[in-house]
């Protein structure tokens, strides 16, 4: 077998090299996670593009962004497009007693992104857990996430905390309602000055003050942070949660963070966000929602995560040099045939092979292939 | 992941105090202070990476993680509210953002008040804050001429000495909160760097 080759004549060079946003990468990654939740017992759950507007107008502020693309339904229904799937999954939980249910999903969402403020298309991947939910579930969606973020990368951190340790310090302050929020925007953003402000301006006692600013501060492997809090908040039902879980997932890259405060309206308990290496965002965002599904009237329990695949598109990038391995060109002497035959031969070799009757001007290729000049393939 | 620490820092006299502040904690990147229009400096001994950034662009590097931490003013960071840790008040660059009006303004309730201002997002919380109804009108330089003009009653902006005001007959009508520059850090980048950010914060908090 040989090829006549024209190599590097043309089109090898020129403008700066293409960097392919390689969106393959999301699907590997979602096929693989599919499978992993699968082989736990979690099914596949395919729903409806579209919810009741109602739905997202009650629960506005469990959605990462507040505003959805809506339109009038034939019935004159408001309907949106589906901004999240958690919320449709808690509104058709059945709640049976004894009974859980495990589900994952690979849906499309529609959202306004933050940066564009513009809606786009997200796809979303994540497993949610409802029902008689109890602390195997919880380590169960745990190591799930921890298991997401090894396939996904070989450089991971998941964050743990648990809400009720917050929230317990927190209302025993007697802070106003907007004192509370303002308190947990400052854990969030691990912002110890302007806490100690706020503890002076709200009047909670000095002893108090210290345990907020010591939980915003913590940061660390469970058994170098917990031991000093245990000893701060004896009594802490959730801080010894935290540690049977943590001790439990026995993995050395999980954190605890109580930074990780999620709308306590919502959310109670466990809470978590998994990190990996050369993407600036959680690409992983869980935890309890039992308040959630108390307000849609339903005695389930439930815990899940959403895995962002949006994020893993767009961040990664395989920087491949060319746009084909082979430019195979032709023309009207040429039998379709024998071109044919030519490129099966070189895709058999898993060549990508681009065939044009004339080379694109930016297209750069490993080889030429110029059947018009008597080039042609043997074998 | 690159190991060394990414720096943004603002360009301006501010970036220049923030760099010496780090300098002095023991980050020092001699070639900064090289004359020239370059942007990127590295020293790699001691292990960090600085870059020239547009003050107001310093939170979106950093939330974006093309730089791992970064020195923003707190305006910057109550306007566009970026998704960072605020891990230190430098208490440097320190100003007000204030209500300003001419002098013989009075407030009157039964209308909508008019707001010119670079800081829309501030200006909203501040008055939905206290119940009044405003309507802003977004500029993004002299906003000192807009009442002066009739454009609007007041306008919302940073206000370091007053001396700007006074020069246009205006005055402080009312403070909504002091402005100082805050280091920020990414979320990401503080899981996979946690050490070397944490050591940073705590030998500026040391100087």
């Amino acid at each position: 077998m040989c090829y006549h080759t024209k190599n590097d004549s043309v089109s090898k060079g020129g403008d700066a090299p293409l960097n392919r946003n390689d969106s393959s990468a999301g699907k590997d990654i979602s096929a693989a996670l599919c499978g992993l939740y699968g082989s736990f017992g979690y099914a596949r759950y395919k729903m409806n593009k579209f919810e009741e507007y109602d739905l997202y107008a009650r629960n506005k502020d469990f959605l990462v962004a507040d505003r959805v693309v809506t339109f009038t339904d034939t019935n004159g229904k408001l309907m949106a497009l589906k901004p999240d799937v958690t919320l449709s999954i808690a509104k058709n939980c059945r709640d049976v007693p004894g009974e859980v249910n495990k589900l994952y999903y690979d849906e499309n969402v529609y959202r306004v992104s933050k940066g564009a403020n513009a809606f786009r298309e997200i796809r979303q991947l994540g497993v949610e857990c409802t029902g008689e939910v109890d602390d195997y579930c919880i380590l169960e969606v745990l190591t799930l996430a921890l298991s997401s973020l090894k396939a996904i990368s070989g450089e991971y951190a998941l964050d743990v905390s648990e809400l009720s340790v917050l929230g317990e310090l927190l209302d025993g302050c007697g802070l106003t309602s907007s004192q509370k929020r303002e308190a947990l925007r400052l854990v969030g953003e691990k912002n110890l000055h302007e806490t100690e402000t706020l503890c002076r301006a709200a009047g909670i006692d000095e002893q108090t003050a210290d345990v907020l600013k010591t939980l915003i501060t913590s940061y660390g492997k469970p058994a170098e942070v917990l031991p000093a809090l245990k000893a701060l908040l004896p009594q802490s039902a959730g801080l010894a949660r935290l540690e049977r879980l943590t001790e439990a997932l026995g993995d050395d890259v999980v954190r605890v963070d109580f930074s990780l405060v999620s709308d306590m309206s919502y959310y109670n308990g466990v809470v978590f966000k998994g990190y990996v290496g050369n993407i600036p965002e959680s690409v992983i965002s869980g935890g309890q929602y039992d308040r959630l599904m108390e307000k849609m009237r339903h005695t389930s329990r439930a815990v899940g995560f959403a895995v962002y695949l949006d994020l893993l598109e767009e961040f990664s990038f395989s920087e491949t040099e060319y746009d084909a391995d082979a430019l195979l060109l032709y023309g009207d002497a040429n039998d379709p045939a024998d071109v044919m035959r030519a490129a099966r031969k070189l895709v058999g070799e898993g060549k990508r092979v681009c065939v044009r009757r004339n080379a694109p001007e930016k297209l750069r290729c490993r080889e030429i292939i110029d059947l018009t000049e008597g080039g042609a393939v043997h074998g | 992941m690159d190991k060394m620490l990414n720096i943004a820092l603002p360009k301006g006299r501010l970036g220049e105090k923030v760099y010496a502040m780090f300098e002095t904690a023991g980050f020092e990147c001699p070639s900064i202070r090289e004359p020239g229009r370059k942007l990127i400096f590295e020293n790699e001994a001691a292990g960090v990476r600085y870059f020239w950034v547009k003050p107001s662009d310093v939170a979106i590097y950093v939330e974006r993680g093309a730089a791992d931490i970064g020195v923003a003013g707190k305006d910057i960071l109550l306007e566009y509210e970026p998704d960072v840790y605020e891990l230190h008040d430098l208490g440097i660059g320190k100003c007000r953002m204030a209500v300003a009006a001419k002098k013989d303004f009075r407030d009157n309730r039964a209308r909508t008040l008019r707001v010119a201002t670079k800081f829309a997002n501030i200006a909203l919380k501040y008055y939905n804050s206290i119940g009044r109804d405003i309507d802003i009108i977004h500029l993004n330089g002299s906003i000192e001429l807009a009442p002066i003009l009739g454009l609007s009653d007041v306008i919302v902006d940073i206000v370091e000495t007053g001396a700007t005001l006074k020069e246009n007959d205006l005055v402080v009508y009312e403070e909504i909160v002091p402005i100082s520059a805050r280091l920020i850090a990414n979320k990401a980048a503080y899981r996979f760097k946690t050490d070397a950010v944490n050591e940073l914060v705590q030998k500026i908090k040391n100087l």
